[in-house]
C-alpha cells in the first residue's frame, strides 16, 4: 500500500517496520514528528518517551540497545551537540539491540539558531551515516540503518534537513519485522569503557570503519545513473532532488546515500568518465573535500554558496548557465511579515514589563525568543537551551551587582527542565544573586505542544508526576520565589523590581499557560472604547491584533481573542470586552 | 503541476495542502507537499507546496513555476506574485492582515494590491472570510478558497469531498463541506 507521509513520518515508519521498541527524544524543529509519529503505533511494541533533554534520550536510547531491544532517539541538528558526549563513546562500545540517532539540520534556519552541518559528527565520532532524499527514502534507510547496526555493531546516524523532514511523498508501507529483545549478557570489556577496555575498542571502531568503508563502495545505498557523458554530479539528500529537477537526464549522477563512510574507488571510477564533476551538496563542503583528498577534481564551493538552502535554478544557472523562466518581478520593496508572539501569548505580558524597566534580558530558545522582535526587543541574547540562566551569572560576575540589579534571564519551562537547572544550581553554588524568569506556559510551546516534566504528562497523555518548579528551587537553595501571572501587569512589575533587587539569588515563576492550549478559554474580544486618548500605550505591546488607526488605534477582532492585556495596560480604561 | 498555498502562520495553510495533496494522490499521481513547521508559523509570513505529476523531484516551487498560487492573504498574494508561472493563475482571498512592521509604523501596508496583482497576472479575487463566516466558522478560509480552487482542476467534485472526509477532524466536517461546496459554487 503507498501512503503520502512526511519525511519525519516516513522515518517513524522505518523505525516502526525494523521493530524498534524504544524511542526517547527531545523535540526539536525539524525533528518533532518523528517521536510523535512513533507514539501513534502500539504501545505494546513501542515505547516512547519525551526526556527532559538530547543527552538523557540518547542515553535512554544507548540502555535500551544494551539491554537488548531496537532503539532510537531523533533529535534537531543542535540537540546532536548536547548528546555528543556519549554518543562519542558509544561509537566505541557498539550495540547490543539495533541503535540508530536521527538527526534532523535545518539549512536555512527555518527554526533554529544556526545552520550547522551534522554530517562533520559522524566522521568526527566515527559512526556511519546515511542521508535519505524523500519520505520512501527515509522509510527504508531507517529500517536498513537498524540491519546495518547490528551486523556492524556500530550506532548508525540518519541526518535529515527541514525539506525532506516536512515534505510528504508516496511511501510503500510494509509489515513491522518481529525483532526479539536478544539477550542480555555481561560484557565489560565492551560496555565498561575505562581506558584499557576503551583501548581495546577504538581498534575496532577502526576496523570497522575499514569495513563499512568496503560497504561504502557497493551499490547497497550509493546509486550511479549514467546519461550524458559529459558533466557527472556527486550529490545527496535533498541536493540530488534539487539536481535531478534542474538538470534531469542532461547530467549523469552519483547519489551518496552513504555520507558517512564516504567510497574512494566509487567516486573515482564515477568521475573518470567525464569533462567536469561537481560536488552538489547544501551546508559544508563534507564531500567536496573527501573528493580533493583521494586526487578527484571536482566543482563544489567555488561555484555554490555555504549558506542556505539550494534551489534546482540556482543549480540550473551554475552547471548548465540557463536562466530562471521570466516572471513578473515586484516593482518595490513590500514589509516582510516577521514572525511574532500569537494573541493572548502569555509571554507578551512579560516582555512588556521587562522593556518598560529597561532591564538587560539574558533569553533562551523557545517562542519566547521572539521577545527580541519589535516592539517588544526586551531580549538582549540568546545562545542556546539553557544559557540564559548561567550566562546571566557570567554577565553578572563580569560587570558586577550593580549591573546585576538590571539583569534578568528568561526560561521556559520546559527548556528550564532541559538544561536551565544546571545553570541555577551554579548561581546558587557559586553565590550569584541573579534573578531568574521561569516563563511556565504549562507546555513546550515553539514545537507544538509537547508535554514535558513540569506539565504532569506523558507523550501518550497518561498522567505522571508533575516537577514541582518550587520545589526545585528550593532544594537548589533558592530562598526567595514568586509565583506572578504575567498578565497582572502591575503586581508583575513590583514583584520584579522587588527580585532584581534583591542581594539574594532569586527565581520569579511567570504562571499563564500558552494561549493555543485547548484547555485555555479565552472568549470575546476586547474593543477601544471613546474614552481612548491615542496615547497607543497598548500598542507596545506588539499584540498582532492591535494597529494604528489614523492617529489613533484599533482592535482587529478577527486577530483579537480576548484575553484582555490590553485592557491591563491601558492608562484610561478605555479598552473594554465585548463577548461574541 | 505546481500548486503554491501562501499565506500568513495560523491561517490554515497546512491543511489546505493536506487536503490538496490527499485528492491528487487519489488520482494516482506522484505528489510531494513541502510544509512549514516551528518558529516561522508563529504569524510569520508561511508558503507549502503541492506538486504532482508523473514524477516529482523538488518538493519546492522557484519562481516563474506556480501555475497556481492559492494565497490567503493580500500582501503574501502580492509577495507570491514572481513565483507564478507565465500564463498561471493566482485565487486570493482579499482580507488583509498587517504585518509588524506595519502595526508599529515603521512602514505602510502597500496600496491597491488587486489593481497591482491583476496588471501582472490572472487573478481570481475572493471574499473567502466572509464565505467561511456565512458557513459557519471564520476560520474555514482554507476550504473555501481549496473550493475555489477545485473548480478550476479536472478532478471531480465527490473526489474533493471524500479526501475533506478523512482530512477534517470530525466535529468541524459539516462546516467545511459546506465552506468547500461555496467556494466551489461561487
Amino acid at each position: 500500500m503507498k501512503k503520502l507521509l512526511l519525511g519525519n513520518a516516513a522515518v517513524a515508519r522505518g523505525a516502526y517496520e525494523a521493530g524498534v521498541r524504544v524511542c526517547s527524544s527531545y523535540p526539536g524543529t525539524p525533528s518533532t514528528e518523528i517521536t510523535e509519529e512513533i507514539v501513534k503505533f502500539d504501545k505494546e511494541e513501542v515505547y516512547a518517551e519525551w526526556a527532559p533533554n538530547e543527552k538523557v534520550a540518547a542515553e535512554v536510547a544507548i540502555g535500551a540497545s544494551i539491554g537488548g531491544a531496537r532503539a532510537m532517539s531523533c533529535m534537531k541538528h543542535v540537540g546532536l551537540n548536547v548528546m555528543a558526549d556519549p554518543v562519542f563513546t558509544v561509537s566505541y562500545t557498539g550495540v547490543n539491540g539495533g541503535l540508530v540517532f536521527c538527526v534532523a539540520d535545518d539549512p536555512g534556519m527555518h527554526s533554529s539558531q544556526n545552520e550547522q552541518d551534522s554530517r562533520h559528527y559522524a566522521k568526527a565520532s566515527k559512526i556511519a551515516m546515511l542521508e535519505p532524499s524523500d519520505s520512501e527514502e527515509c522509510k527504508e534507510f531507517t529500517r536498513k540503518a537498524f540491519d546495518l547496526s547490528e551486523e556492524y555493531d556500530t550506532p548508525v546516524f540518519i541526518r535529515l534537513s527541514t525539506r525532506v523532514s516536512h515534505s510528504q511523498s508516496l511511501v510503500e508501507l510494509k509489515d513491522r519485522e518481529n525483532k526479539e529483545v536478544k539477550p542480555y549478557e555481561k560484557n565489560i570489556p565492551k560496555f565498561v569503557m575505562m581506558p584499557a577496555m576503551a583501548k581495546a575498542r577504538h581498534v575496532v571502531v577502526e576496523e570497522r570503519i575499514e569495513k563499512l568503508k568496503a560497504l561504502a563502495e557497493t551499490d547497497a545505498f550509493n546509486k550511479t545513473e549514467i546519461n550524458d557523458t559529459k558533466i557527472g554530479v556527486i550529490t545527496s539528500g535533498i541536493a540530488y532532488m534539487y539536481s535531478k529537477e534542474a538538470l534531469g537526464d542532461k547530467v549523469s549522477y552519483l547519489k551518496l546515500g552513504m555520507v558517512y563512510p564516504l567510497p574512494e574507488k566509487l567516486i573515482k571510477d564515477f568521475a573518470e568518465k567525464f569533462d567536469k564533476v561537481y560536488v552538489i551538496e547544501e551546508l559544508d563542503p563534507v564531500i567536496e573535500d573527501h573528493c580533493k583528498a583521494i586526487g578527484v577534481d571536482v566543482i563544489g564551493k567555488e561555484k555554490f554558496t555555504l549558506l542556505g538552502e539550494y534551489t534546482p535554478s540556482m543549480i540550473k544557472k551554475v552547471v548548465l548557465n540557463e536562466d530562471a523562466p521570466e516572471c513578473a518581478e515586484l516593482q518595490e520593496n513590500i514589509p516582510i511579515r516577521p514572525p511574532v508572539m500569537c494573541a493572548g501569548c502569555p509571554h507578551r505580558g512579560t516582555f512588556y514589563v521587562l522593556k518598560k524597566l529597561g532591564l538587560v534580558v539574558s533569553g533562551d530558545i523557545g517562542c519566547y525568543t521572539l521577545g527580541a522582535v519589535a516592539p517588544l526587543q526586551s531580549v538582549d541574547t540568546t545562545i542556546c537551551m539553557g544559557a540564559s540562566v548561567s550566562a546571566a551569572h557570567g554577565m553578572a560576575k563580569a560587570r558586577g551587582s550593580e549591573f546585576n540589579k538590571k539583569l534578568v534571564s528568561v526560561i521556559g519551562d520546559s527548556t528550564f527542565m532541559h538544561s536551565g537547572i544546571t545553570g541555577l544550581v551554579d548561581i546558587v553554588y557559586n553565590k550569584g544573586n541573579n534573578t531568574v524568569i521561569i516563563l511556565d506556559n504549562s507546555i513546550t510551546g515553539m514545537t507544538g505542544h509537547q508535554d514535558n516534566p513540569t506539565t504532569g504528562m506523558t507523550i501518550r497523555k497518561e498522567s505522571t508526576k508533575q516537577v514541582d518548579l518550587i520545589a526545585l528551587c528550593k532544594a537548589v537553595g533558592i530562598d526567595h520565589i514568586t509565583v506572578a501571572d504575567p498578565f497582572d501587569v502591575k503586581n508583575f512589575e513590583k514583584v520584579v523590581k522587588e527580585e532584581v533587587n534583591r542581594e539574594e539569588p532569586s527565581v520569579i515563576i511567570a504562571q499563564r499557560p500558552c494561549a493555543l492550549l485547548k484547555s485555555v478559554k479565552y472568549t470575546g474580544h476586547c474593543t477601544i472604547t471613546d474614552k481612548c486618548k491615542k496615547c497607543k500605550m497598548c500598542m507596545k505591546l506588539g499584540c498582532p491584533a492591535i494597529s494604528a488607526d489614523g492617529d489613533g488605534v484599533k482592535i482587529d477582532l478577527n486577530q483579537c481573542n480576548g484575553c484582555g492585556l490590553c485592557i491591563n495596560v491601558c492608562p484610561f480604561d478605555a479598552i473594554t470586552k465585548e463577548e461574541n | 503541476m505546481n500548486i503554491m498555498i501562501v499565506g500568513v502562520g495560523g491561517q490554515g495553510t497546512l491543511l489546505a495542502s493536506r487536503i490538496l495533496g490527499n485528492t491528487v494522490i487519489n488520482e494516482g499521481y506522484d505528489v510531494k507537499v513541502s510544509e512549514v513547521h516551528g518558529m516561522s508559523q508563529r504569524g510569520g509570513s508561511v508558503v507549502t507546496y503541492v506538486k504532482f505529476g508523473d514524477k516529482v523531484f523538488s518538493p519546492v516551487i522557484d519562481k516563474g513555476e506556480a501555475d497556481i498560487i492559492l494565497a490567503f492573504e493580500m500582501l503574501e498574494a502580492y509577495r507570491a506574485m514572481p513565483f507564478l508561472k507565465k500564463g498561471g493563475k493566482m485565487i486570493v482571498n482579499n482580507q488583509k492582515i498587517n504585518p509588524m512592521p506595519v502595526i508599529i509604523g515603521a512602514t505602510e501596508y502597500p496600496e491597491n494590491i488587486g489593481d497591482k496583482l491583476r496588471e501582472n497576472i490572472d487573478l481570481t479575487e475572493v471574499e473567502a472570510l466572509d464565505i467561511a463566516k456565512e458557513a459557519g466558522n471564520s476560520k474555514a478560509v482554507n476550504v473555501v478558497l481549496i473550493g475555489v480552487m477545485a473548480k478550476n482542476t479536472d478532478i471531480a467534485y465527490e473526489k474533493w469531498v471524500e479526501t475533506i472526509k478523512t482530512t477534517v477532524p470530525e466535529k468541524f466536517l459539516d462546516v467545511n463541506l459546506k465552506a468547500f461546496e461555496m467556494g466551489y459554487n461561487l
